[in-house]
């Protein structure tokens, strides 16, 4: 069945095009105005000069392992962000506490623990999943190397990037 | 037959079937967790109450019809466990009515009271009844404020099982199974109220033989494998059905593997063959295909060859040797394609009556080993490989070695079997598959590496003549090859025109030969095998309670 397009009823200024012409140009004209009396700056001398200050709360950099107050590292080996990583970056190694550490209550830490970040998208999904909030991506983003095996962060790396988080759940709790 | 009402359908049930089970099979599943088909019925986790009714009668004891010419249903207004319940004529079941709702929800709060939530930890994770049904019947929080009770954790209840009664909900299916299956009254419930836990006698330990089974039936993560505890998540394992090959029976497993290593091993229901049980020291018998010494190359006198050359050395050694001085021990661990092309290879070698498979023959335990401990007994002999009484020629090969009769010896066991020393052994000309190395692979001329019962496909009979399949679970390392295809290039290379490219051809081949296969192909074995008729059974045969 046909179906006719309703066309909208033009003016005739907007049918002769020019008045949108010189509203277009007055903005061109008042930014090139802004630029030459230095009111906008438009370039960044990145690496000397960087926007981190701005960065918004919610910015997903690399992904990073933290520590509690504690001193506990708070990653069980679960598995859960080996699991729903979507390019696959994550590689978990579950390993079993000794009975006389301090925190045997725990019972199963990560023995190996590394993240690809030649694969790593900055996804996030590792940190949503995380029932532990062990997992946090941080602000890093120029994350480089010379090498693949220096893309490969591994738990100590992991750790250092992550360093301490304060006020996390203290689930296990060991008077609970 | 009687006739029962579920969900307000009516349907025929056999008498004698419980009522969880009707409902199973009325597609109304019930979530339970002390009910288990195969053992007794304590009824004590009322996780399946269900409301149940009772037709209505007439002061004349006659059912009251109702419109529909169907009994009207008198509904009890306690609700009902239906694990413990037999169906009767005319009784109604409603499995999810707002009380039977309800009730779950009760119970499942309960439950998990004094449950520590240690999901992220816990190895039952992905396949726990207590997280499936807390997601379907429970509710999303806990009203519980006061201090859980603290129990015991990480217990070492035998060599094989670890106990975190935290976990435990009591269902008491171990301790069942331990008193029912197992015969070994070893476990059962100590302390009470909100303290009781499960306990071993206190001069016994958990160390059955079939103590892992404990593990499968344990519906929460109370129980778990000190083996597989804390070495994979459940959700990564690719699983394959397959068999297990340590003796006669061949008992239905499941094979859990990931990226190519094999990390648990779990029975899988047959009701013909092992119902749903296997024993400890066939499950855990598959470290063996990891290990370092793993045979991976072939070996032409101890150093690594190519297939290629590997497989045409052997074709020359076999025709420098006049065939009245060869000998074949073939292997009732073989599948029967491999063991088909075993004796064409024997023809070939025109090895007459000088070849028989190694016998292994080990004490019935009276409820799932039996005394046979070679998976494919049955089958070698109906193949002709074995001598009609498995092992009776073994003597004479042996004596035929000393004497040095036998100059060609084609080994699939390891030939010290026949007790036979390593210096006897390097008299003669030996080529050999092998696995792991033993004094055979290391007196052998030629060495074909060859691929373990998880890494290869096939087809067994058991001691009760039922023709199972394996399959693949894993790739095997290296340049290890099955058998079969060993045997085949060895064919070959001897001059055979048939040259089979997969084993569904050596299947077809054999069933065209051997009349017990006829019609036959290994789709139609099946995850659950077929009882085969005209074949006659393995001498060392065993009872199955």
């Amino acid at each position: 069945m046909a179906y006719t397009v309703p066309r909208p009823k033009l003016t005739f200024a907007e049918k002769i095009y020019l008045p949108s012409i010189v509203a277009g140009l007055a903005i061109t004209w008042k930014h090139l105005k802004r630029m030459l009396t230095g009111q906008t700056k438009v370039v960044m001398q990145y690496p000397e000069e960087k926007w981190d200050a701005h960065m918004p709360e919610h910015y997903r950099g690399a992904p990073t392992l933290v520590t509690d107050e504690h001193g506990r590292e708070r990653c069980v080996a679960c598995q859960l962000c080996e699991f729903i990583c979507p390019p696959r970056a994550i590689r978990i190694t579950p390993g079993e506490l000794p009975t006389e550490s301090e925190f045997s209550k725990v019972e199963k830490y990560p023995a190996g623990f590394e993240i690809d970040m030649i694969r790593c998208i900055y996804c996030g999904m590792c940190e949503e999943v995380c029932p532990e909030q062990a997992i946090f991506l941080r602000k890093d983003y120029a994350i480089t190397g010379t090498s693949r095996a220096e893309m490969l962060h591994d738990k100590t790396k992991l750790y250092e990037m992550g360093g301490v988080f304060d006020g996390l759940i203290h689930k296990w709790n060991p008077d609970k | 037959m009687v006739n029962v009402q579920i969900d307000g359908t009516w349907l025929q049930f056999p008498k004698g079937t419980k009522v969880i089970e009707a409902c199973s099979q009325a597609q109304k599943f019930v979530p339970r967790y002390c009910y288990h088909p195969k053992l007794s019925t304590p009824g004590n986790c009322r996780m399946c109450l269900v409301e149940i009714g009772m037709p209505k009668m007439s002061p004349d004891r006659q059912p009251v019809l109702g419109p529909d010419g169907k009994p009207e249903i008198a509904w009890i207004p306690r609700p009902q466990i239906s694990c413990a319940q037999e169906v009767s004529e005319g009784m109604g079941v409603r499995t999810d009515s707002a009380m039977v709702r309800e009730c779950r929800q009760g119970v499942m709060e309960f439950l998990l009271i004094n449950h520590p939530l240690d999901c992220p930890i816990c190895d039952q994770a992905g396949e726990c009844r207590l997280q499936e049904f807390s997601v379907e019947y429970g509710q999303g929080q806990s009203r519980f404020l006061e201090r859980k009770v603290k129990k015991p954790k990480n217990v070492e209840l035998g060599p094989r099982v670890t106990l975190d009664a935290e976990r435990c909900v009591l269902c008491s299916r171990c301790i069942r199974f331990m008193k029912e299956v197992a015969k070994d009254d070893v476990l059962g419930f100590v302390d009470r109220g909100s303290f009781s836990t499960i306990a071993c006698h206190p001069e016994r330990t958990l160390d059955s033989n079939y103590s892992l089974n404990t593990v499968d039936i344990c519906p929460v993560g109370a129980l778990t494998s000190t083996d597989f505890r804390f070495k994979m998540r459940v959700w990564f394992l690719k699983e394959t059905r397959t068999i297990d090959v340590n003796d006669g029976l061949g008992c239905n497993i499941t094979v859990g593997a990931r990226e190519n290593k094999v990390h648990r091993v779990t029975p899988r229901e047959n009701n013909d063959v092992n119902g749903v049980w296997i024993p400890d020291s066939h499950r855990l018998n598959f470290k063996y295909l990891t290990a370092p010494e793993r045979i991976t190359e072939p070996q032409v006198k101890g150093q690594a060859v190519d297939w290629r050359s590997a497989v045409a050395i052997a074709a020359d050694l076999i025709r420098s040797i006049p065939s009245s001085a060869a000998a074949v021990i073939g292997s009732a661990r073989m599948t029967n394609e491999e063991l088909f092309l075993c004796k064409n290879l024997i023809q070939t070698l025109g090895a007459g009556d000088r070849h028989d498979v190694v016998p292994r023959i080990g004490e019935p335990d009276g409820i799932l080993i039996p005394a046979d401990r070679n998976p494919n007994t049955t089958g070698a002999v109906a193949l002709g490989v074995a001598a009609p009484e498995p092992g009776s020629r073994l003597a004479s090969i042996a004596a035929g070695v000393r004497s040095g009769q036998i100059r060609l010896l084609v080994c699939f066991e390891d030939a010290t079997l026949l007790g036979l020393t390593e210096s006897e052994l390097a008299r003669c000309t030996i080529i050999a598959t092998g696995i792991l190395p033993n004094a055979t692979t290391r007196q052998a001329a030629v060495l074909f590496p060859s691929s373990g019962s998880f890494e290869k496909r096939g087809s067994m009979i058991n001691i009760q003549n039922r023709l199972q399949r394996l399959n693949r679970a894993v790739q095997a390392p290296g340049q290890c090859r099955d058998d079969w295809e060993i045997l085949r290039d060895l064919a070959v290379a001897l001059g055979s025109s048939q040259k089979p490219s997969t084993l569904e051809e050596v299947f077809a081949k054999m069933a065209s030969e051997h009349p017990a296969f006829a019609g036959l192909n290994l789709g139609k074995i099946g995850d659950l095998g077929i009882p085969l008729a005209g074949i006659s059974a393995a001498p060392a045969t065993a009872t199955l309670s």
